[in-house]
């Protein structure tokens, strides 16, 4: 018991440590990020935070290299995604679009934006109103991992869905 | 700046024309006889002969007419060697080799002394200073044909320009001997970067073609990426995330005053370039997922689509003459360049190589395109023929790409950046043969490079 229970703060840690990571990754998307709740004892977020979407849920998807087309992971992540937005419904979000620093600039722009834009149709297609969801590309310039080959990659090629913390009233 | 063209020098008092041709000729003789490298007829360098050998040239101090004119006597002369040197088909003759020197700007200079250091070229030329007005003359001689080439000029300026008056002497002694126009007094706006990869700033620069004078355009709030400057150099065109979303803005180069070319509600615009008589633009939208090109009438605001499939289509870059556009789109599965009428038509797919082709650029000859190719895991820069032929790449590294021309359309600039965690990207120049690959001088990290014109 007491193994487990070290294991579950781990997880917290390194959830908290992303958090940081993707805030200071984001600063160019012009959003607001609310304050973050602290956990409670048991190491889980308010299940209607931005925390609980970004940390709990999973605010992003991969892609294969030069791919937009969602898979099967990716889609039981905007499931969940769909459901809390749905529940939730006074946040906006923004989708993010990146690509790996494999390709041209302006190449990159455009695959981002396809990225961006498959996360929103599907998200819309589990029923989160349109307008709630905006897109944006980020093409190869917001990288959150740095090397140079596919481990770190595959993690660049993603669409994030930012909860925005101007709630629609 | 202005300039007048001084008379060529009289042939010397009391020596008829005609002894001093044939004197010359026969100097000529000899001076072949013994310089392998030297040609018969006027002085000319043929920069696209593939098996060039750099020409060696002198260029004698400039001389300060003005008590206080020496140190920029001195600045003057080596910005104009460091300038024919940097094209990598001229080669500078230390003066430790000289015979002599001349005594000053306004003597006859002594061919024979500078054919027995196989001279073929020799520069001379003097500086005065007064006040915050700068003279600069110059004489470009041919050395073994005895006779100058193309007559003496003097540039008149201001101390505060000076680097601009020595690169113009540089391009006049190019232009004379290449046939080619110059490239010297030009600017190019970039990219500056600073801090760590995964949170990297950028901000828009300028500086002179040498990587002198850099100026900041812009500060690091947002991102900036992929400047183009506008036909004759007075505005930038660029993309911007300061709304939060990619955005295609304007600056004046003089005022830094902005503006930001409205799109509409959920559209992403990115990838502007000016046409060339500056009056419109084109770029790319981004909407649903899809991209395609528009072209935007700056004056009247009117926007026509280009392009439209459901595939991506940006990079576009216009023939000189403004009928035509190349440009990149996957339409065929992967990334590769097409060229349309920008009037209407068909697109015409010209790369068939293996690999990814992106980032055309026309250039200013309206002879070739420039590209960036990704191929089995390098980036190239690459030319090629405006329909598809003669492809050659110029360039080959980890990442290489965003090729701009020279406005004599015989060099590139573009970025090269480095792999891994401390990765950074610089601007790198090549001829348009594949030589004379040399990194740009820049403050810190640059990237996106585009070259604009010779100044006036």
């Amino acid at each position: 018991m007491m193994k487990f229970r070290s294991v579950v703060l781990l997880v917290v840690a390194l959830a908290v440590a992303g958090c940081a990571n993707r805030n200071a990754a984001n600063t160019g998307a012009g959003t607001d990020f609310a304050v973050p709740p602290p956990a409670n004892a048991a190491g889980s977020f308010d299940p209607s935070s931005p925390q609980y979407f970004s940390q709990t849920i999973g605010d992003r998807v991969l892609f294969e290299v030069d791919q937009f087309t969602l898979t099967g992971t990716a889609r039981q992540v905007l499931d969940g995604q769909a459901q809390w937005l749905m529940t939730n419904g006074n946040y906006t979000a923004v989708i993010e679009g990146h690509a790996d620093e494999q390709g041209t600039r302006e190449y990159n722009l455009a695959l981002g934006s396809r990225r961006a834009n498959a996360v929103r149709e599907y998200l819309v297609s589990q029923g989160v109103p349109a307008g709630r969801l905006q897109t944006v590309t980020f093409g190869k310039e917001r990288p959150i991992a740095v090397c140079s080959d596919e481990s770190c990659y595959r993690q660049n090629r993603r669409a994030v869905t930012v909860i925005a913390s101007g709630a629609l009233s | 700046m202005s300039s007048l063209s001084i008379p060529h020098r009289p042939a010397a008092a009391g020596w008829p024309q005609r002894v001093l041709q044939v004197a010359a000729a026969l100097l000529f003789v000899l001076a072949g006889a013994l310089a392998a490298s030297a040609q018969g007829g006027p002085l000319r360098l043929t920069i696209t002969d593939p098996n060039i050998e750099p020409l060696p040239f002198a260029i004698a101090p400039f001389e300060a007419e003005t008590a206080g004119a020496e140190g920029l006597a001195s600045e003057i002369t080596e910005v104009i060697a460091a300038d024919l040197t940097g094209t990598g088909v001229f080669r500078r003759i230390p003066s430790s080799a000289f015979v002599s020197t001349p005594a000053s700007f306004a003597q006859p200079v002594s061919y024979v002394d500078w054919r027995t250091i196989n001279a073929q070229a020799l520069i001379t030329g003097a500086v005065a200073v007064n006040g915050e007005q700068v003279t600069v003359k110059f004489r470009l001689y041919d050395v073994f044909s005895g006779q100058e080439l193309g007559s003496g000029q003097q540039l008149v300026g201001t101390t505060a320009g000076w680097r601009r008056m020595a690169h113009k002497v540089a391009d006049q002694v190019y232009s004379r001997i290449t046939g080619e126009g110059g490239y010297f007094d030009s600017r190019v706006v970039f990219v500056a970067e600073t801090g760590p990869k995964d949170d990297r700033r950028k901000r828009l620069a300028i500086m002179d073609y040498d990587g002198a004078n850099v100026q900041y355009l812009t500060d690091s709030a947002s991102i900036v990426l992929a400047p183009r400057f506008s036909p004759n150099g007075d505005r930038v065109i660029y993309t911007s995330w300061d709304t939060g979303f990619p955005r295609i803005q304007a600056i004046d180069v003089g005022t830094v005053s902005r503006q930001t070319l409205p799109v509409q509600d959920g559209e992403m615009a990115f990838s502007p370039r000016f046409s060339s008589d500056g009056r419109s633009v084109i770029y790319s939208i981004s909407t649903g997922g899809n991209t395609d090109i528009w072209r935007t009438d700056l004056p009247t605001g009117q926007h026509i689509r280009l392009t439209s499939a459901p595939s991506i289509e940006t990079a576009p870059s216009l023939s000189p003459d403004g009928s035509r556009m190349v440009f990149e789109s996957d339409r065929s599965g992967n990334q590769q360049l097409y060229v349309m009428p920008v009037g209407g038509g068909e697109p015409q797919r010209i790369s068939f190589g293996e690999g990814r082709y992106g980032s055309p650029v026309w250039s200013p000859r309206g002879d070739m395109i420039a590209f960036t190719k990704q191929h089995a895991g390098r980036f190239h820069i690459g030319v090629m023929r405006t329909d598809g032929s003669e492809e050659r790449l110029l360039t080959a590294s980890f990442l290489d790409e965003s090729p701009t021309w020279s406005p004599n359309g015989r060099v590139l600039m573009f970025t090269r950046e480095t792999q891994g965690a401390d990765g950074a990207p610089a601007i790198f120049s090549v001829d348009v043969s594949g030589r004379n690959l040399r990194r740009v001088p820049t403050p810190g990290p640059a990237s996106d490079p585009s070259w604009g014109p010779l100044q006036p």
